[in-house]
């Protein structure tokens, strides 16, 4: 039963992941109609802006959860600005390529500097520890991890579908052009919108920091997987694909436990048998 | 969430002064020139309609005064400043509302949502009270999903909303296309209080009957140009000119 309730918390965690790289993922495709392949590569710029703050400038975790999501944010909208807004109206396929020769480029600087091997994040000390639950012994900090992801994520959410701001952005998601002629600024909007996605790709980056390491290929290897999650849970639904990450990191836990050949397998035969019954995914709208 | 706007009716520019004039104004969708040279003129507090066939050119005037159509040449003057290069959210804070043929009601909000979704460009929009006075219907639905509303109450909604936002320069565009003769004759109503209210309206409208009802001026557009222009007192002398435009 130990390893039950270990395989169901690795779950969790990477489920948190799921959730928060999903989140910007479905966040950037309704407004920006673009399917961001650079998110594994902002996930990893995340864990290293924390690495630096903290190796160069002396700035704790604490600090880090808050900066490294700006920083990040500040980056994507730079590259929105000078590069992905060109790309509006034309064909996804045109996104998809600039997006992911942006990874590749950014992933390539920092393994020519870094290496692939990773480097060490230390857990900060107030979370250090773990706690007996009785049926299971849990570190505190992935407690955290998973309590602070599903907190960031709800918050999304409620920005997204019950405040004003939000209606703009669902407006805008539907008809940019009548939302502009309302008198909004949806270019400035959009812009922030790519940054508020890959803030939340970056804020994963940090909280995986002190259990995965600092890796360049750290969100490579994630990102895969996290599209998976998004074809099954659909791009067009916020709650959607919260629900679907965290399900799915559960899911992959359980597989881990009961049938360990299949753990890394078992989401993209999920993606699969989700396209055959419903090919815009469970909880997603046609495009 | 109410926005308590103060209860004033927007002040007439300029005493019934020009407010908009448009000149030469050319415009393309793509490849396809649309607009061919439009020249006309809106006073402040005139309902001002303009007729014509399918694909004359109408609602692309509309959509080119609002800055909607990315090539447009020609001079678009608003209160004497002109607006030919200005993008459409500049133009939106200017005090010039639109509400499109297809309405725009978005299915992603609710009613409430909708009708709170443009921005105040300034002050002087009539205060919700006014509105659902206007349109009780919209009261006792404001937490449903814009688009499970009828094709009637959808239009109205899409009136409402730009009437909360102070601009004083509506267009709207075929308000009663497709809707009940009852629906029709509410939407009438609404376009003559607006007018009292001192709102000044460009319309586009293919069914005359139901613009002889409330405007002052018509426009007729053919081919991308305004080729006729009489007053509501000369409409009867133009009648069989008009049936020909029309050819109806």
């Amino acid at each position: 039963m130990q390893a039950l309730y270990a395989q169901l918390l690795v779950g969790l965690i990477n489920g948190s992941f799921y959730a928060l790289l999903s989140l910007g993922l479905a966040v950037i495709f309704g407004m920006l109609n673009i399917i961001n392949f650079a998110h594994g590569a902002v996930y990893m710029m995340g864990a290293f802006a924390a690495y630096f703050l903290l190796n160069l400038g002396g700035i704790n975790y604490w600090w880090a959860l808050l900066l490294a999501p700006i920083i990040v944010g500040i980056f994507g909208m730079i590259l929105e600005r000078t590069m992905l807004q060109w790309l509006t109206g034309l064909d996804h396929l045109y996104g998809l390529l600039l997006t992911f020769g942006i990874a590749l480029i950014v992933q390539g600087v920092f393994q020519n500097y870094f290496g692939s091997s990773g480097l060490p994040y230390a857990i900060p000390d107030q979370l250090k520890g773990g706690m007996n639950l009785g049926f299971m012994f849990l570190p505190v900090y992935r407690g955290w991890v998973v309590i602070f992801s599903l907190v960031v994520c709800i918050a999304t959410w409620f920005l997204i579908e019950k405040t004003r701001l939000g209606a703009y952005l669902r407006a805008a998601t539907e008809n940019p052009t009548l939302v502009r002629a309302f008198g909004v600024n949806v270019p400035r909007m959009i812009t922030l919108t790519y940054g508020l996605g890959v803030g939340l790709a970056a804020l994963a980056g940090v909280l995986s920091a002190p259990i995965n390491q600092v890796r360049p290929l750290m969100g490579a290897d994630l990102i895969i997987v996290v599209f998976a999650v998004v074809v099954i849970g659909g791009m067009g639904s916020i709650m959607g694909s919260i629900i679907t990450g965290f399900a799915l990191g559960v899911i992959e836990g359980m597989t881990k436990y009961f049938y360990p050949e299949a753990s890394n397998t078992v989401v993209f035969v999920l993606m699969v048998l989700v396209l055959l019954v419903k090919p815009t995914g469970l909880t997603g709208r046609a495009a | 969430m109410v926005e308590t706007a103060t209860a004033q009716a927007p002040a007439k520019t300029a005493s019934g002064g020009n407010i908009l004039q448009v000149r030469n104004l050319e415009a393309w969708y793509g490849e396809s020139h649309i607009l061919h040279g439009i020249n006309f003129d809106v006073n402040a507090g005139e309902v001002v309609t303009l007729l014509g066939r399918n694909g004359a050119g109408k609602t692309t005037t509309l959509k080119s005064i609002m800055g909607i159509i990315g090539k447009r040449t020609g001079s678009v003057k608003f209160n004497n400043q002109d607006i030919i290069r200005t993008t459409s959210d500049k133009i939106a804070r200017m005090g010039i509302a639109f509400c499109p043929e297809e309405r725009g009601i978005f299915s992603s909000l609710d009613v409430r949502e909708n009708l709170m979704l443009p921005p105040v460009v300034r002050p002087g929009g009539l205060p919700l009270e006014q509105i659902f006075d206007l349109f009780p219907n919209l009261k006792e639905r404001l937490n449903s999903q814009g688009t499970k509303l009828s094709g009637g109450e959808q239009q109205m909604l899409a009136i409402a909303r730009i009437l909360r936002t102070g601009a004083n320069f509506l267009m709207l565009d075929e308000p009663t296309e497709g809707l009940a003769p009852v629906i029709i004759q509410q939407i009438g109503h609404t376009i003559a209080r607006l007018k009292k209210e001192g709102f000044t309206i460009l319309l586009v409208e293919q069914n005359f009957r139901f613009a002889s009802t409330v405007a002052d001026r018509y426009y007729v557009v053919e081919h991308g140009k305004i080729i006729d222009g009489f007053s509501n007192a000369e409409l009867a002398a133009n009648m069989d000119k008009l049936h020909t435009y029309l050819g109806v």
